[in-house]
């Protein structure tokens, strides 16, 4: 296909993906919206008021950035699992493996999807936080690109862990025990300069810590980590597993007997 | 001239030891109507899945058009349209939309596809159920409504797997004509069919599959002259006391007013009607007994029983 047909293939993709999760808007976008109310009437308000400050900031302006990755990550990541196992499950992801499209826009496709719910999801907490804070931002650039490389990267993720899913158990493991645990542990709700020097080490092992501080940077300008160094190491997790999902699709791990 | 499909030492493996095609060979040419048949589990799915590149190959070559499937695929896949076995599309999405994804994956811009989406809802009478999310759909309309999204890129060869499957015949008889017409208008078909009288009935040319091996590829006219006997069921006007026995032709009796009449292919049909009459039997109806194609189909797909099981061997020669 030339590269006109292949625009067309890849908008394709990502239309029917964003009309997908449209579709279901109640089981998409509102339940986020819930929750993050919650978690801001909760830890802000009522808890955070006596927490006091942390790093210069009231507690819930602290948390704010936190929250929103936290939903940017979970919608990015369970968009595309979703999509990409309901469609291997169902048989219609043979409608695109017998087309000629290119592996790369069937990946890019899907990554779109999930970056388009996560993003939505990320404005949606954004607007729901201004009932609570007022929020300025700070270096706008870096939280945009921050916001559209994590996105990306746990769109990636979420591709992945479907391919190799083979119930709706496999589905929810990853996210259950894996995701939810990072994000917690990845200083959404804390600087990590209150826990010990020995956890503050095992801390930096957590991935989803460079997005959260980054992020935080972007928007409060404080961060526990250097923004350059979540930018660098956001793109080598993300070239690394966009390789890992584009050998798994080529192979047709998963997809082909 | 170029075939529409080109098969070399096609071989699919299993786990390691379970070798669903043992290096089939096909050629099927441009133009064709060309049936593919074979018992559940015979490879011909199998087969199918590999072309289409919904599985993945243990060895061997496929050319689709001259354009070779592993280094020219998205030629080779752009010549390709099929419909499966089983419903896998989005039972959430509307008809529309169906099509529309699917042109959109063949790169095609959507104010094209939706004058091919109308003109082929329309043809398989579905337009008025376009904007129906498929899941609501009848089973006949969900079989008509895979053939539209198989044709939305006009492939050169079209494959349809099982495509009558669980449809009632006056739908079955509409989706022949249609293919015909298709055939007709330039189309290479494919079809796989439980159905062997659609298969004898549309198809110029046949492969049978047996146990991952073409047992047998060659014309349906070739094939069908294969058969020496013809078994016909007569209906008599008195009932029948007793079976004659008339030189020539094997009769049994079903009950007071039938028989079943075998008859070589080399004697005509007055021939039978003589014997008969000499023993004052007036036949008021006949029919064939079997799908000629049946019979044939059966005696191929049992060849290899013949030599493990020595003791049907004989009857199964008779019939063939």
């Amino acid at each position: 296909m030339n590269t006109q047909q292949n625009l067309v293939a890849f908008k394709t993709i990502i239309v029917k993906e964003v009309m997908r999760f449209l579709r279901i808007w109640v089981q998409t976008l509102v339940p986020p919206a819930i929750m993050m109310t919650l978690y801001f009437v909760i830890f802000g308000n009522l808890i955070g008021s006596r927490i006091g400050d942390m790093d210069g900031f009231n507690y819930i302006e602290y948390i704010i950035p936190g929250l929103i990755m936290m939903s940017v990550i979970t919608n990015s990541y369970s968009n595309v699992v979703a999509a990409f196992f309901n469609a291997k499950m169902y048989g219609h992801v043979q409608e695109m493996l017998i087309s000629p499209i290119p592996n790369h826009v069937i990946l890019l496709g899907y990554i779109g999807g999930g970056m388009a719910r996560g993003i939505l999801v990320g404005v949606i907490v954004t607007i729901v936080s201004l009932f609570f804070s007022d929020l300025t931002i700070k270096h706008p650039l870096i939280t945009i690109g921050i916001l559209l490389m994590t996105s990306m990267l746990f769109s990636i993720a979420g591709f992945i862990n479907a391919v190799y899913a083979k119930n709706f158990d496999d589905i929810s493991i990853v996210p259950t025990f894996v995701l939810t645990p990072l994000t917690y542990l990845g200083g959404v709700f804390y600087s990590i300069n209150l826990l010990s020097d020995f956890w503050q080490t095992v801390s930096l092992a957590n991935p989803v810590l460079y997005m959260v501080n980054g992020f935080r940077y972007g928007i409060l300008g404080e961060s526990d980590i250097n923004p350059w160094v979540s930018f660098g190491l956001i793109i080598v997790f993300t070239a690394g597993l966009y390789t890992v999902a584009y050998q798994l699709l080529k192979k047709g791990t998963g997809t082909r007997s | 001239m170029i075939p529409a499909l080109k098969i070399n030492n096609l071989k699919k493996t299993y786990g390691g030891n379970i070798h669903a095609l043992k290096g089939i060979d096909l050629e099927v040419e441009k133009g064709d109507f060309f049936a593919l048949l074979g018992a559940n589990g015979a490879g011909k799915s199998t087969a199918i899945g590999i072309i289409c590149s919904l599985v993945n190959k243990t060895a061997g070559d496929i050319e689709v058009f001259g354009h070779n499937l592993e280094t020219d695929r998205e030629k080779a896949q752009e010549c390709l349209g099929l419909v499966p076995q089983e419903f896998n599309f989005n039972v959430w999405e509307p008809v529309l939309e169906i099509l529309l994804n699917q042109a959109g994956f063949y790169g095609i811009d959507r104010k094209t596809a939706l004058g091919r989406a109308e003109e082929l809802l329309k043809h398989l009478e579905l337009w008025d159920k376009r904007n129906e999310q498929a899941n609501k759909l009848s089973g006949g309309m969900k079989r008509r409504l895979m053939i539209a999204r198989a044709l939305i890129h006009k492939p050169k060869l079209l494959i349809l797997d099982e495509p009558t499957a669980g449809v009632d015949i006056e739908i079955r008889r509409s989706m022949w004509k249609f293919l015909t017409q298709l055939n007709t208008a330039g189309t290479t078909i494919i079809l796989t069919t439980h159905y062997l009288e659609e298969a004898e009935s549309m198809c110029k040319n046949i492969a049978i599959i047996n146990k991952g091996e073409v047992v047998e590829s060659t014309s349906m006219q070739n094939l069908l002259s294969r058969l020496s006997i013809e078994t016909f069921v007569l209906d008599l006007k008195e009932p029948l006391d007793t079976l004659p026995e008339i030189e020539g032709l094997s009769l049994r009796q079903i009950d007071a007013k039938s028989l079943e009449a075998d008859i070589d292919k080399s004697r005509s049909l007055n021939f039978m009607f003589e014997g008969l009459s000499k023993h004052n039997i007036r036949v008021m109806s006949m029919r064939n007994k079997t799908n000629r194609l049946e019979e044939l189909f059966i005696s191929l797909v049992e060849k290899d029983q013949i030599n493990e099981t020595p003791d049907i061997a004989e009857s199964i020669e008779v019939q063939s």
